[in-house]
């Protein structure tokens, strides 16, 4: 069975595009946005390991018996929220670098940097 | 689709696009999670993903520019770093287990336990509020602590200056409501966000929904409201010091249930003690903490986006 692994090459895919975003790209709300796809790429990894095939969601029903696994699912459910917070967190800080150097391009960053090293 | 629309944001470089083709990114993936039976994490993730995360980066895009600049290296070299690591892990995957298969390492530890007793020894049909709330309370407590942290820090880094300056619609004959039409169908829009949030905060105990999916639904529609009536209005109705003190009370009310149950002589959010019969007990407790829950969460989201928004105000 060759699409049994499906799944994990579908976020291994996006895994890679989040982690190319974040070592390629210099702006930092790219950066951000790459590792928000990293994120999520761990969060359908969790879910799609919890998933039983002919399983239906972990609420109890009348004649069913076959559940899909809720540990996943609280545990991705908590990290969504604690993804919005901490990537909050990251934007104040380019917020802040903005304001400290004028822009948010790393290169740039880099040149005011050293040119204030130079300087002073 | 999701993986195009993932590579299509990577290639973007107008950064509005790429917070919307984000947005799009994150709805995607709601519906995914449906297709993989969780609901719970499918309502989470289009609540947060699809809205209020949008809306944090577009106010961080007012105040930092809408283009990315090309960048003065190669992409050769990151690229060949992302194939080679991905190769490697699709290497890996080749010895893991198969997708949906019922005898899956992962279905044969706690799970069994989680979905065999929890019905019956917790006493609500909605596992993941069960599991979430009772048997990993710590951890959940651990999250809740981060987010408030979060919130600390976001408010260390930026200050809220909603007060200061002069309502710009009030003072101005004419343009006395800029925006008509989005104030009348937001005025008709938030009672019913409003109620939709209470109701997932108090049914989740049977059907999807909870204090995190609650709060950050209540959340926004509070954002709505200061989207469309602006800033100072929304902070008059919402005042910061309130923001301040719920965020806090909302992470006692977990803490607290916890010493109320070791002083009733149980151990740490144990809830069996809170009512004389245990699974009572337990619906309280998970009641009880999902408000706190419930409560951290909707006044950090509301506190940030104050935050950032006054922030792109003030940079005009």
């Amino acid at each position: 069975m060759v699409f049994s692994l499906f799944n994990y090459w579908v976020v291994i895919v996006l895994m890679m595009a989040g982690f190319y975003t974040v070592i390629a790209s210099g702006n930092l709300v790219k950066k951000i946005v790459g590792l928000n796809i990293f994120q999520t790429s761990v969060f359908i990894m969790y879910i799609s390991v919890g998933k039983v095939i002919g399983g239906t969601a972990p609420i109890v029903a009348a004649n069913t018996e076959l559940y899909s696994n809720p540990l996943p699912h609280v545990l991705i459910l908590t990290a969504i929220v604690v993804g919005v917070a901490t990537t909050a967190l990251g934007l104040s800080l380019i917020m802040r670098i903005r304001q400290a150097y004028g822009t948010v391009e790393e290169s740039e960053i880099l040149d005011i940097s050293t040119r204030e090293d130079e300087a002073g | 689709m999701l993986s195009m629309t993932a590579i299509a944001v990577v290639r973007l470089r107008s950064l509005f696009g790429v917070v919307m083709l984000f947005g799009i990114y994150s709805l995607l993936s709601a519906l995914i999670f449906v297709v993989l039976d969780a609901i719970d994490v499918a309502f989470t993730e289009a609540a947060v993903g699809a809205g209020v995360s949008t809306v944090f980066m577009l106010a961080t895009l007012v105040s930092t520019g809408r283009e990315e600049k090309p960048s003065r290296y190669s992409p050769l070299l990151p690229l060949g770093v992302v194939v080679v690591t991905g190769a490697a892990l699709v290497w890996g995957t080749l010895d893991m287990p198969h997708f949906g298969d019922p005898g899956n390492p992962v279905h044969v530890h706690v799970a069994d336990r989680y979905v065999q007793v929890s019905p019956t020894e917790v006493g609500i049909p909605n596992m993941v509020t069960s599991v979430l709330a009772s048997y990993r309370g710590y951890d959940t407590m651990g999250e809740v602590i981060v987010i408030f942290t979060a919130l600390v820090g976001v408010l260390s880094l930026l200050t809220i200056r909603g007060h200061v300056t002069v309502p710009r619609h009030r003072t101005t004959g004419p343009d006395s409501r800029p925006y008509p039409v989005l104030q009348v169908m937001a005025m008709l829009l938030i009672p019913f966000i409003l109620v939709f949030a209470l109701y997932v905060q108090f049914h989740g105990d049977f059907g999807p929904g909870g204090g995190f999916q609650a709060g950050v639904i209540f959340a926004s529609a509070i954002i709505l409201y200061a989207l469309t009536f602006g800033l100072n209005d929304a902070v008059a109705l919402v005042p910061v010091w309130l923001i301040r003190v719920l965020a806090a009370a909302g992470v006692l009310i977990y803490g607290g249930t916890g010493v109320v149950s070791m002083l009733r002589g149980a151990n740490y959010l144990d809830y069996d003690v809170l009512a004389h019969d245990p699974v009572h007990g337990q619906h309280y407790g998970i009641l009880i903490i999902e408000l706190g829950v419930g409560i951290t969460v909707a006044t950090v989201m509301i506190g940030i986006f104050f935050a950032f928004v006054s922030r792109a105000e003030g940079s005009r």
